[in-house]
């Protein structure tokens, strides 16, 4: 199994979000904040990912491979529905509350912050109360990797 | 609206973006893997057989940044300024939410919009919206620190 290249992909990703200050909630409640005293940086972080991100997707897209010769997962549902809307706002209020999204809640716990630990746990449970109480139609990738090999 | 200048960290931010869609790139490039950071995290909480080991390594990436990023962009610790129940709460809306809408601010936000996924653009218009409400109540309507 590959794990070098997935484990710079991590280190490049968490690198990226420790400058951009992601991964300090009080950056991100700043950013979020556009009644009070606005910081307006994070939407910077964006523009930058999703520029370089576009332009390998366009490479990836005319290969329709990766470097390796191996097989491009990429994402098929295309529906815009209640799952997507409803999950996209809890989300998004889960997010304003703490400051925190996935990735740099991740990166936080590197600082050996009990709370960033907190958070990570709690995640996790939303995970599972996901799957409990709308459990999701098995996808390609998952009838792909439950294929005997 | 009141801008902020004194906190307004625009090159951080941009060559930050940059790093997080190179590795956008590199994962994509060199792993044919979507870099998204809530599906790689809830693929390891329910695990499919075959499929952890790459987000294992990746999440580890993730976390050993912080020794990295002290050294290197003298970054600071998180500062957080919730309490527990919050932090708690918090936490459990953003695992069900993304979970449930298949992509964050990476999955989504980042790749989802780099592919021009109408999907991802009306998911990341939402939880951003969401985002900025939410903290408009916290701040100015209930009126605690956030």
């Amino acid at each position: 199994m590959k794990l070098l290249s997935p484990l710079f992909a991590g280190l490049i990703f968490g690198l990226g979000l420790c400058l951009s200050g992601m991964t300090d909630p009080q950056k991100v409640l700043g950013f979020l904040d556009l009644a009070g005293d606005w910081d307006p940086s994070l939407a910077l972080v964006m523009g930058g990912a999703v520029v370089i991100a576009f332009i390998a997707f366009r490479a990836a897209g005319a290969r329709e491979k990766t470097f390796g010769g191996g097989p491009l997962h990429l994402p098929t549902t295309t529906t815009i529905d209640a799952r997507l809307l409803g999950g996209s706002a809890l989300f998004g209020a889960g997010w304003g509350l703490v400051g925190l999204c996935p990735g740099p809640a991740i990166v936080d716990l590197g600082w050996l912050d009990p709370r960033a630990a907190m958070f990570v746990v709690a995640m996790a449970g939303g995970v599972v109360l996901a799957d409990a109480i709308a459990p999701r139609a098995a996808t390609g990738a998952d009838l792909e990797a439950l294929k005997p090999h | 609206m009141h801008i902020d200048w004194p906190n307004f960290t625009p090159w951080s931010a941009l060559s930050g973006g940059g790093l997080i869609g190179l590795a956008a790139a590199w994962l994509l490039l060199f792993d044919g893997r979507i870099l998204g950071a809530s599906g790689i995290f809830a693929g390891v909480v329910r695990p499919v057989s075959g499929n952890v080991g790459w987000r294992l390594a990746l999440l580890a990436g993730l976390v050993v940044t912080p020794a990295l990023a002290g050294f290197l962009f003298k970054t600071h610790p998180p500062h957080f300024d919730v309490s527990w129940p919050a932090l708690i709460l918090g936490g459990l809306l953003v695992g069900l939410g993304t979970r449930l809408a298949r992509g964050c601010t990476s999955g989504h936000g980042v790749c989802g919009l780099a592919r021009l996924s109408p999907r991802s653009l009306v998911a990341t218009l939402v939880f951003m919206a969401l985002g900025f409400a939410m903290v408009f109540f916290t701040r100015h309507v209930l009126g605690s620190a956030g």
